[in-house]
């Protein structure tokens, strides 16, 4: 039988490519040529070359607020990661809690950003909120809106709270797929509870868990409106992270070309950090 | 979109070099994975994406430690270009 090669399913992408183009790599093209350019507004554009690019790499602010980012993304994840899997390995894996656990996981994720940091605002404040008033009234010295250490707590425990759901829920889909006969060969052989998590449970999360920390690094690298709307970015410039930073010299200062070219470092970091996990999930996935 | 010819001529050898990573496996196949020195399995495209991806940190680093003008940086990434394709 004879085979015809026909080429035209190549036209099905073409919907695909247009949507990529219009929403990634225009935008990408339009911020390239902003970062190398100075513009005053009535679409006059002046040709800087790299100045925005060594400015840029050479401020202490952008250095802050990658050292500030850096130090955010690290803290959620180390406590998000462990809290996560600790959650999930004491959820029911059958009978009705089940519904009601993932449900009650599922919950904090579905509450958008802004709703997040404007409830944590309030939770928090310290003459009103419960949170802020219950501490003051144990005789902690409490105000986020003026501690920088209350304000970086406050940060990152309500990330916590908001995120730990997706770790736990990839946790749990990585438990539920391990056979009984792991479990019942470990019981046979006498194994201790560390030995069952260390030798069987933590290796079979092994791909969810790099997932989950590759989602968690990604969002939390980019995160914006929550801590916008709960300190924004203060006191100070203590919770001013990158993508806040952006924003005040884009939109803010309309420094348009210092913004373009702090985007295309924060965009290649970000792209690094891609490759590195992607690459990593790759190697798990052959080995 | 603010086009520059300099912009213009970088996007269009982003783009010439991934058409001609097309044009050099139909004349030539051979791109498939293969084990290098990091240990990684690259196709012919992973070693072209990890050298613009160098390329753009090797610039950053050079702008940051050394500054304009940026000859000795093109230098380093020509020849990253040849380590990646060569070795990784």
């Amino acid at each position: 039988m004879r085979k015809t090669t026909n080429q035209k399913a190549w036209w099905l992408v073409v919907p695909v490519l247009l949507l990529v183009a219009f929403n990634a790599f225009i935008p990408l093209m339009t911020v390239v040529n902003y970062s190398v350019q100075e513009t005053f507004g009535n679409n006059a554009f002046f040709w800087e070359g790299v100045t925005w690019f060594e400015k840029v790499l050479r401020s202490e602010r952008f250095h802050d607020s990658l050292l500030r980012q850096l130090l955010f993304t690290g803290m959620i994840i180390s406590i998000e990661v462990p809290l996560g899997i600790a959650v999930a390995l004491s959820m029911p894996r059958k009978g009705p809690w089940v519904s009601v656990c993932l449900v009650l996981m599922a919950l904090p994720l579905l509450i958008p950003w802004n709703v997040v940091g404007a409830m944590w605002n309030i939770f928090a404040l310290p003459d009103i909120g419960l949170l802020g008033y219950t501490l003051n009234s144990m005789g902690f010295d409490y105000n986020f809106t003026q501690q920088p250490v209350s304000a970086w707590m406050t940060t990152v425990v309500m990330d916590v709270w908001h995120w730990t759901s997706l770790v736990v829920l990839l946790c749990y889909a990585g438990l539920c797929s391990i056979p009984d006969a792991y479990y019942q060969a470990a019981h046979i052989d006498g194994a201790s509870r560390w030995a069952v998590f260390r030798y069987i449970q933590l290796p079979k999360m092994k791909r969810v868990l790099t997932i989950a920390i590759l989602l968690r690094f990604m969002d939390s690298f980019m995160i914006y409106t929550e801590p916008f709307v709960l300190t924004g970015g203060g006191p100070g410039n203590t919770t001013t992270f990158l993508s806040i930073d952006l924003v005040k010299i884009a939109l803010g200062q309309f420094d348009l070309g210092p913004a373009a070219a702090m985007s295309l470092i924060y965009f290649l970091i970000v792209l690094l950090v891609c490759w590195v996990f992607y690459t990593v999930m790759m190697r798990n996935e052959e080995q | 979109m603010a086009w520059t010819w300099p912009t213009a001529a970088f996007f269009i050898a982003v783009a010439t070099s991934i058409v001609s990573m097309g044009v050099w496996e139909k004349f030539s196949p051979g791109g498939n994975p293969r084990r290098g020195i990091f240990g990684i399995d690259t196709t012919r495209g992973d070693r072209l994406f990890i050298s613009w991806l160098g390329t753009g940190f090797i610039n950053l680093g050079w702008l940051a430690f050394v500054g304009t003008p940026l000859w000795g940086a093109l230098a380093l990434a020509i020849g990253w270009f040849v380590f990646v394709f060569r070795k990784v």
